[in-house]
């Protein structure tokens, strides 16, 4: 089988994986594998501050013509509510996509959809 | 002549428990508008301008500040710091400075190669901020995730936050659809370009900058 015949990974990443993980290790295993040509779903999204280190991390990762940053598409944390907030729960980040941007683009991103396009002819490394 | 004098009362409030001074950010994806934003602040309070500005995005590669303009509102003030700085995105793609914009390919490394540095240079300056203006087009969809992400990471550090929804002198600007997408914040609706609404924002940043607030420690 050929490189192109291999088609793009997309793969689905348990919670439990990422609670195993600090944040800096989190953030090294999502970036080695998006510039490896692989697309995650994170069970469990990035925190905004690691969705910030995630992107600065990216900006020192950038290669003209090998990797060009990445796609990333969640929605934000649910706002704790007032009794919540007293009782001190904590709000998990909710599910994320990332993947390389020259292999991901969204489409169209709302409220209740996130449409993405794995944009063809672009296989993994 | 009332009991405060000729001072509304809302002055002498701020003069009691407000601030005087405050560093703020002006921050956002690249080509909104925040470099227009920032030229427009200067010219209307020092008559200078913060830098040049492009339809090529990533214009802004290095942080610009201005220190100490005075934004005034009736009778309260505040002296900020106004720090321009570069386009936060996730991604940048030499090529599209050469396909779209006709850069050739050595100038369009060079962009893309600073404007990396740029955002991170952006990132890093959160950390000594005091505030933020964050400018979003309010001709495209608000829901993007450099939008998201910058707004969560400000929440998260507890700092005040003004949306400027720019770009509504253009036909198919919404800035209703900013305010429903970010409930939580102030929006004002602005066009940096021809200077339609800044009154409104400088009365905004005047009282919502000028609060004094604990800042949260990281």
């Amino acid at each position: 089988m050929t490189k192109k015949d291999k088609g793009i990974s997309v793969n689905l990443i348990s919670r439990h994986k990422l609670d195993e993980l600090s944040s800096d290790e989190k953030l090294k295993f999502i970036l080695k594998e998006v510039q490896n040509g692989k697309i995650l779903v994170l069970e469990h999204g990035l925190t905004p501050m690691e969705q910030t280190s995630l992107i600065e991390n990216t900006m020192k990762e950038i290669e003209h013509d090998t990797f060009i940053g990445i796609e990333m598409e969640g929605y934000a944390e649910d706002r704790p509510t007032f009794i919540q907030k007293i009782l001190g729960v904590i709000k998990k980040p909710r599910m994320t996509m990332i993947g390389p941007a020259h292999l991901l683009r969204t489409v169209r991103k709302d409220s209740n959809i996130i449409q993405t396009m794995i944009i063809p002819g672009k296989g993994a490394k | 002549m009332g009991l405060f004098g000729r001072g509304s009362f809302s002055s002498i409030i701020q003069k009691i428990f407000g601030k005087k001074h405050a560093k703020i950010g002006i921050y956002g994806p690249p080509n909104v508008g925040k470099t227009t934003l920032a030229n427009r602040i200067l010219r209307d309070w020092t008559g200078d301008i913060m830098g040049s500005v492009s339809e090529i995005p990533h214009e802004t590669r290095r942080a610009k500040w201005k220190k100490d303009v005075k934004v005034e509102n009736g009778n309260s003030s505040l002296f900020m710091d106004i720090v321009d700085t570069p386009g936060i995105a996730t991604k940048v793609d030499f090529k599209e400075f050469m396909g779209t914009y006709g850069l050739t390919k050595e100038e369009s490394k060079r962009r893309a190669k600073e404007a990396t540095e740029g955002v991170i240079e952006s990132i890093k300056w959160l950390e000594g901020i005091d505030g933020v203006l964050l400018v979003m087009d309010s001709t495209q969809d608000p829901f993007t995730q450099v939008n998201v992400t910058i707004l969560g990471n400000l929440e998260a550090r507890e700092l005040p936050v003004l949306i400027a929804a720019n770009k509504i002198d253009m036909e198919e600007s919404s800035p209703a659809t900013l305010k429903s997408a970010f409930p939580q914040h102030p929006v004002v609706p602005i066009s940096a370009l021809t200077g339609y609404n800044a009154d409104n924002l400088y009365t905004q940043m005047v009282s919502h900058f000028g609060k004094k607030r604990r800042r949260k420690k990281r």
